[in-house]
Order: structure tokens, then C-alpha cells, then sequence
């Protein structure tokens, strides 16, 4: 091979090297939303108040993981229920959160997130009642909380009795089976992608309970995709 | 060297090449100290950040000339030794190129006093009256007057803060955020961090589950928070103004999420809203857990207890800051 041929094929394997090093950097820092991303801007006309449901159940009773604890949204456009937790919403808009809490609860780590923080008038409804701070040590105690640091909201999650001899198994969970109705609004900022999650350690069975569905996207956390309206 | 030497009654190349480096040195010393070093991280909110600053400039003007001296010789022999200069002989090999037992003990000896005198300095400046800003562990080797006075008041939880006190902050660290507790303010919990200018604040961090770092880098204070165990890091406030939190410890998912933004406020300004704060969480400070310097998570399951670590004798003159009896 002449020296031109021998120069060509370095530079073509090294560049096929430098395409290969950037695609895996660029597959591994790829956002892991392998259900979606559940969109609530076309459900109504810019500026309206969006409203988004969601519901919380104990097993999600489908895909690899069918025993973890997840959260599920109902898709504004279709009525489904669906694993996706990443939820593209209308910057500067009122939302309001309705969540159904199907899962039970427990006495929780830091009932600091027992406070209701970053909604409007800083509280929500438990079943049509105004709370502020729920006692995570009282009634059925606290299964999970609907958190966006960086918005500064914080929402506890009641827990439902678990004795109940009709509890939701797996999701999505009927409306008829026990449950708590928790209803709160927030304003959403500009745009940015804001994180959101459960802040009770609720992956039973992983070490202080923060692996597992805590610690796996479309389970127990997932992003506000706020965008322009 | 030979046809390279200067010519009679010009300065030798030593003599040149210091000159050379001298001029340089001070120029870039001077323009460092005054100009850049000002601005350098992590600016000057604390003590302890104006001490980390000032310690990060005073070695800079110390390796700068050390730098200098090196670009120096190498430039000056570029030009001076260069092969393609006429009459220059051959660089490799020859007498240019050996060895000069002078020179190369001079280096060694020069470089070995700068290594171990930095390195004093960097210890003694540990463990001067402003600290370093690092978690100083249960037992703080230094702290600043009225810290244990205040401590001890602190566990207490009653309403015991006025200015020029020594602030209690307890940093809480869990999966994925820090919230803060105050207990001289009725020991209310926040995700916020506000504290008061001019004032001693005595950081209390810990975890309830994995270990994360809370990492106050304007402030600079950077203090591990493992569960069970109290670390204690002290700053003095001295400038008003936003800083950032973040956590320093790779913690799981939201790692990189884990951040958040405090204020150093007027002392006036910090007092109305600790009080504010202290009545709007009223309701939710009655189901706090009592104020502890640790507290025990579950490690082995899911939600766990929030309850103080009953293991930790707090605050003794013997056994200061929560350290634990022995067995």
C-alpha cells in the first residue's frame, strides 16, 4: 500500500474511533425516558389552567420491575393511564394536580416533608379537607410525597389504611379500590427541565430505602419539561 | 560554552536570565496580588472564604515565580542556544548540553524549601483562629468563642438567638436535598438557608441515609454529612449576598440535582424571617422529631423513623458536640 493509501486509512480509523467514542458519550448522557414524555401543553389553549392527574400505586404490576412502587399519569389526550413521568407542561400556567394515593403509609424519616411547600396558598385538599402539615405519625401515616426541589414544592402523599381488605394490587388502580384524593395547584416558571420526586424513602427492600423505583426514572421521579407556551 | 558565552564586560547568561526572570516575577506577581487575586474563588462572604482565598493567592505568588523561572530559562535558551544560529554548536551533546551539578542542586534545594514551607504554611494555616471551613468532625479542634456556650443552648430548642451570637444551623442531608433546622429559633426545619451577616454560624451536618457532602462554596464551607455523626464546620458571615449549596458526594440519581441557594441578610433581616419562618412552620415543628445532633435513619427498610440518636451524649465540657460515650 503507498504511503498515501497507509495515511488514509489512519485518519479514516481514527476518525471512526473519535465517532464511536461521541456516540456512546452522547447514548450514555441521553436522558433515560424509555416510556415517553407525557405532553400537557396541547390539552388546552395557551395561558388556561392545565390540569393533570396522577395516581400513586404500591406495585405497578407490569414491565421489569412489575413489584415496584410507581407513579403513573393519566395522558391528558388519550384518558390512558401510563408509566411516564416526565411531563411537558406550558411555562408561566397554573396547574392543578389532582393525585390519586393508592399505596399505604408509614411513620416517614423527616417530617419535614410532611409540610405542604411551594403551592398556592401553601397548602392542598386531603379528600375535599385543606391541610398544611400532615402528622406522618397519625392515621395511616404518609406513603410518598410529590416534591420539585428546585421549585420549592413539597406535597405529602396520605397513606391509605392497609388493612383494607380491598387494596389496589398493581396499576393502573379503578377508582373504586380505597384511596386518598389529594388536590393542589402551583405556578410553573420559565422554561427548564425540573426535577421532581418522592422524598419518602419508599423502595422497600433497598438499602434506606432509596434504591430501586427511588433511584429509577418513570417510577418514584421524573422532570417538569416546562416549555414556552 | 563557547562561541555562545558573551562577549568581555557583558553580564553573564545567569546573570541575564535572573534579571530577566526578577523583572518578570514581580511584574506578574504584583499584577496578581492586586488585579486578579481580589476575584479569585471563593471570593470573600466568609472568613473562612476570605482565608481559603488568601491562602489559594499566597501560593500562586509563590509557584508564579517558579513557573516564570522555568519559561524563562526555556525561552532564553531558545533564543540564545538556538542550532540554526550561526557558530552555535550542536545542542545534543557537547558541552552545552551537560550537566550542571550547581544548578541542579540549587533547583532541588530551592523547590524542596518552597514544597516543605507551603506545606506548613497550609497545616498552620488549618488551624488558625478562622479555621479552614472544613467539617472539623464531633470534636472541633478550633471554634470560635461562645460556639459551645451556644451549642449547648441550642439543644435546649428555646428562643435563645440575638445578634452577635454564635447561629446554630443544623444541616439534615437525605436522598435528594438538604433542609436546614434551626434550633435556636424553636428548632423550626427548612429547605431554605438564610443566615445573618457579621455572625458566627456553627454548621451541624448530617445525613439520614447515605453519605452526601454539603458544600457551601462561597461560604467556603465543605463539611461530609454521614448518617449518625455530627460534623461540625464554622465561618463567620462578613458579606451580604446569594450563595450556592451543593452536594459534593456522588449519592445516587439526583446527585446532580441536589443543590439549592442560600442568603446572607442583614442581621435584622434574618431575625424577622427566622421568626416568620418559625411561626409559619409552627404547626409542623410539634411533629419534628426533637432536636438532636444525629438521628437514625433505617438503614434496612423503606420510610423508616426520624428519631434522635440515643447513643450521643450532647455537649459536654469534656465531650463537645455529640461525641459518643465508649462502650
Amino acid at each position: 500500500m503507498s504511503m498515501r493509501g497507509r495515511l488514509t486509512l489512519v485518519v479514516a480509523l481514527f476518525l471512526v474511533g473519535v465517532g464511536l467514542v461521541v456516540l456512546s458519550v452522547a447514548v450514555f448522557l441521553k436522558p433515560g425516558t424509555p416510556g415517553g414524555v407525557t405532553n400537557f401543553t396541547k390539552s388546552q389553549a395557551p395561558g388556561q389552567t392545565v390540569h393533570l392527574t396522577a395516581q400513586t400505586v404500591g406495585s405497578i404490576g407490569f414491565g421489569p420491575h412489575p413489584t415496584w412502587v410507581s407513579y403513573m399519569v393519566k395522558n391528558p389526550t388519550t384518558g390512558k393511564w401510563v408509566q411516564d413521568t416526565t411531563w411537558e407542561l406550558p411555562a408561566h400556567t397554573k396547574i392543578d394536580v389532582t393525585i390519586l394515593q393508592f399505596d399505604s403509609g408509614s411513620p416517614i424519616r423527616n417530617q419535614e416533608w410532611g409540610q405542604v411547600q411551594g403551592t398556592i396558598g401553601r397548602s392542598m385538599t386531603l379528600n375535599g379537607k385543606k391541610v398544611s402539615a400532615y402528622n406522618s405519625y397519625t392515621g395511616n401515616g404518609i406513603g410518598h410525597t410529590f416534591a420539585v426541589p428546585t421549585l420549592g414544592i413539597s406535597v405529602p402523599l396520605v397513606g391509605v389504611s392497609p388493612t383494607a381488605s380491598n387494596v389496589c394490587g398493581e396499576g393502573p388502580c379503578s377508582l373504586k379500590l380505597p384511596h386518598e384524593l389529594i388536590k393542589f395547584s402551583f405556578m410553573t416558571p420559565g422554561p427548564g427541565n425540573y426535577p421532581w420526586q418522592c422524598f419518602v424513602p419508599c423502595g422497600l427492600g433497598f438499602l434506606y430505602g432509596n434504591g430501586g423505583p427511588m433511584s429509577t426514572q418513570n417510577y418514584m421521579g421524573g422532570f417538569l419539561d416546562v416549555v414556552s407556551s | 560554552m563557547t562561541d555562545e558565552n558573551p562577549k568581555p564586560g557583558a553580564m553573564s547568561h545567569l546573570r541575564r536570565i535572573t534579571y530577566l526572570w526578577l523583572v518578570i516575577s514581580v511584574v506578574v506577581d504584583l499584577v496578581y496580588w492586586f488585579a486578579l487575586g481580589p476575584h479569585m474563588a471563593p471570593g470573600r462572604m466568609t472568613s473562612t472564604a476570605r482565608s481559603d482565598q488568601f491562602d489559594f493567592n499566597f501560593l500562586m505568588i509563590i509557584a508564579l515565580p517558579v513557573m516564570i523561572a522555568v519559561w524563562t530559562f526555556l525561552g532564553y535558551s531558545i533564543r540564545t542556544w538556538n542550532a540554526k544560529k550561526k557558530g552555535v554548536p550542536e545542542p545534543v551533546g557537547g558541552e552545552a548540553a551537560r550537566g550542571n551539578r550547581t544548578a541542579q542542586v540549587a533547583w532541588i534545594v530551592v523547590t524542596s524549601v518552597i514544597v516543605l514551607f507551603l506545606a506548613g504554611f497550609g497545616t498552620v494555616a488549618l488551624v488558625t483562629t478562622h479555621g479552614s471551613g472544613g467539617g472539623e468532625g464531633p470534636n472541633p479542634l478550633w471554634s470560635p468563642a461562645g460556639a459551645s456556650a451556644a451549642e449547648t443552648a441550642a439543644l435546649t430548642s428555646n428562643d435563645s438567638w440575638s445578634p452577635k451570637d454564635v447561629l446554630v444551623v443544623q444541616v439534615i442531608a437525605q436522598q435528594w436535598k438538604f433542609t436546614y433546622r434551626y434550633p435556636q429559633f424553636g428548632g423550626f426545619e427548612t429547605s431554605q438557608l438564610v443566615l445573618p451577616n457579621n455572625t458566627n454560624i456553627a454548621f451541624n451536618v448530617t445525613s439520614l441515609d447515605v453519605i452526601h457532602s454539603f458544600w457551601a462554596y462561597q461560604l467556603g464551607v465543605k463539611a461530609d454529612a454521614n448518617p449518625m455523626e455530627n460534623n461540625v464546620a464554622f465561618t463567620e458571615t462578613q458579606q451580604m449576598g446569594k450563595f450556592v449549596v451543593r452536594c459534593s458526594e456522588l449519592c445516587g440519581l439526583w446527585h446532580g440535582a441536589m443543590f439549592d441557594y442560600g442568603h446572607v441578610v442583614a442581621a435584622s433581616d434574618f431575625t424577622s424571617w427566622a421568626t416568620a419562618t418559625e411561626a409559619a412552620n409552627a404547626k409542623n415543628t410539634k411533629y419534628l422529631a426533637p432536636f438532636a445532633w444525629t438521628y437514625v435513619p433505617d438503614a434496612n427498610g423503606a420510610a423508616g423513623g426520624y428519631y434522635i440518636d440515643a447513643n450521643v451524649t450532647p455537649y459536654s465540657k469534656s465531650e463537645l458536640y455529640g461525641a459518643k460515650p465508649g462502650s
